[in-house]
């Protein structure tokens, strides 16, 4: 006991602990991880739309990963007026051009990034969408511009397959 | 615990009871001294007993016909409703008793903020009781996804989001949560499985709060220690077990009134709309029961402190043992906190009904107010009033203060200036 030397007991036991640490974990994984997306979800993980038939002004909603995409087909006003804003009103400032490649175009996941309702079309203080649960108001660039939610509404990824298809994920 | 050593009078009992003491326990519990001024607020902890099995019960019954699949659970429900023999009734009684769980409750709980059952040698039963009521809300969530309604899908996207609100890993949590990119089939199976298993968990936790509560015995309505021996309590049967079977009784019948009358005035219409993952309802609303928490998430105008304030709204009453500094117990004695409790009590109430109302103009004021007031009570008001406070006199023995004959001058003097 005087010398600092570990004991050769209690470097056994030191050893064990690490040892059962490790088979602990590896037991404990696969029962935490298969609760993560399977295998069939992940598969889902892209979709194509027809846009032929969307009128200027209009929006439509697609089911994307089980979540509604919001496809709108904005006016030439709606697009200044989504390019006016200036970047320091913003709560998360991006600029239209980052969100809309093709200005005509919003694609965007018609989530709240408050608490993940699906937002009101045309409603709200700034011309763009108003989320009922808990008020956040978002404009036509589906910018956070009142309430509590945090960020803007989420930019999938996508790209136009043709001029009247938009391929999703 | 009991006074003295149990025997078995049989032959057979004796030789079953040394081998595992189990009529000692049945000895226990019929034996066990109660304080004898115990007035009805304390016949809470029975109902609830009452209200668990009763759960049980009827979830179990409801399993053998309930399908967990986001394509069928809905139709299943109404299977239940329309085909089952007495579906109606057993569903009723389950969705009704869980209301009426969370109202038994919360009589429960603000018996013991009045009484201050909460403090020394109770601390124990009190945390055991607080993690009872988090896991009474998590099931009770759970259960009101299960039927895919419109209210169960979106009140699930909204709570299960509560947790992408922390930083960094919140957003992989919520995917792990769901085991999608959406609350979808995965999020209904695993709630399923959890609901079928926390009432059990509930059910051990029981056991632990009475364990522990046996240990110290009963607080009382006066607040003081029982002294042993003496004339301060009565054995749990026949006296208390009938006292708290006929307030079972008048319980069952307001439970049998919502189940028999009204059972639908609980929920939410919206609730027998399939669930739809493109449109959400114009107003969510939760359950009654969990709307003051709700009110204080939705009146922080942040989104992580909001989350931070709801929670801590439930888990400030796990430390209320040490932030409550008065050594007395019972507020009849406690003029100032008396006034305090009524306060914190409509402020409760209020708070529950803006967590009803839309979260704006003057509501979204109130509830702002409210959610300050709240935690003023626990943070300030209780810390301070233990030390500021001119208690009155306790009685010396609940003998005294239940045949008011009093030994204690100083109490007989007090009641005597209140009756002029």
């Amino acid at each position: 006991m005087s010398d600092k030397k570990p004991k050769r007991r209690e470097f056994l036991f030191t050893a064990s602990y690490a040892v059962g640490a490790v088979g602990v974990g590896a037991v404990v994984w696969p029962l935490v991880d298969q609760m993560n997306p399977d295998a069939s979800v992940k598969a889902l993980a892209s979709t194509e739309v027809d846009v032929s038939s969307v009128k200027p002004g209009n929006t439509i909603t697609v089911l994307w990963r089980g979540k509604p995409v919001f496809i709108r087909r904005r006016t030439p006003e709606e697009i200044s007026e989504a390019k006016s804003v200036k970047m320091e009103d913003l709560k998360h400032p991006e600029k239209d051009e980052d969100r809309a490649k093709n200005p005509e175009w919003l694609v965007m996941l018609g989530v709240c990034t408050h608490l993940g309702c699906v937002p009101l079309n045309d409603k709200g203080d700034y011309d763009g969408w108003f989320c009922p649960c808990h008020g956040s108001h978002y404009d036509t660039s589906g910018r956070i511009r009142k309430g509590p939610a945090p960020l803007n509404m989420e930019v999938p990824k996508y790209e136009f397959v043709n001029a009247n298809t938009i391929k999703i994920g | 615990m009991s006074d003295h050593e149990y025997t078995p009078t049989s032959k057979a009992g004796k030789w079953f009871n040394d081998r595992l003491p189990l009529l000692t326990l049945a000895n226990h519990l019929t034996d066990y001294p109660t304080p004898k001024n115990l007035n009805y607020w304390w016949t809470f902890g029975g109902i609830l007993t009452f209200c668990l099995i009763t759960q049980i019960v009827t979830g179990l019954t409801l399993a053998m016909h309930y399908i967990a699949h986001a394509d069928m659970a809905f139709e299943s429900v109404e299977h239940i409703m329309r085909d089952v023999n007495y579906g109606w009734l057993i569903r009723y009684i389950h969705a009704n008793g869980a209301s009426m769980f969370f109202l038994a409750v919360y009589i429960h709980i603000f018996r013991s903020l009045f009484y201050g059952s909460y403090k020394s040698p109770r601390e124990i039963i009190w945390i055991i009781g607080i993690i009872i009521y988090l896991l009474m809300m998590a099931a009770a969530f759970m259960g009101y996804v299960l039927p895919w309604g419109q209210m169960s899908f979106w009140g699930a996207t909204v709570i299960t989001n509560l947790f992408s609100a922390i930083p960094l890993v919140g957003e992989g949590i919520v995917t792990w949560l769901w085991g999608g990119y959406s609350v979808d089939n995965p999020t209904l199976t695993r709630f399923f499985t959890l609901h079928y298993l926390i009432p059990f968990l509930i059910l051990g936790l029981v056991v632990l709060h009475i364990w522990a509560l046996h240990v110290p015995g009963n607080n009382n309505p006066v607040g003081i220690d029982i002294k042993k021996p003496s004339k301060d309590t009565v054995p749990f049967h026949p006296y208390i077990v009938i006292k708290d079977g006929f307030a079972l009784l008048m319980f069952m019948i307001v439970f049998a009134f919502f189940v028999f009358y009204t059972p639908n005035i609980l929920g939410h219409a919206d609730n027998y709309i399939e669930a739809n993952p493109m449109v959400t309802p114009a107003h969510i609303v939760p359950e009654w029961y969990l709307l003051p928490f709700y009110a204080i998430l939705r009146s922080v105008p942040d989104k992580l402190l909001g989350v931070v304030a709801m929670l801590s709204a439930i888990l400030i009453l796990a430390v209320l043992p040490w932030l409550d500094t008065s050594k007395i117990r019972s507020a009849v004695f406690r003029p100032l906190y008396k006034q305090f409790y009524w306060i914190l009590v409509a402020d409760v109430l209020i708070l529950g009904y803006m967590g009803a109302m839309p979260a704006e103009g003057l509501y979204l004021l109130i509830a702002r107010v409210a959610t300050a007031y709240y935690f003023l009570h626990f943070l300030v008001v209780l810390p301070v009033l233990g030390f500021k406070e001119k208690t009155l006199p306790i009685p010396l023995s609940i003998t005294e203060s239940v045949l008011g004959g009093s030994a204690n001058l100083a109490t007989a003097k007090h009641k005597e200036s209140f009756d002029k």
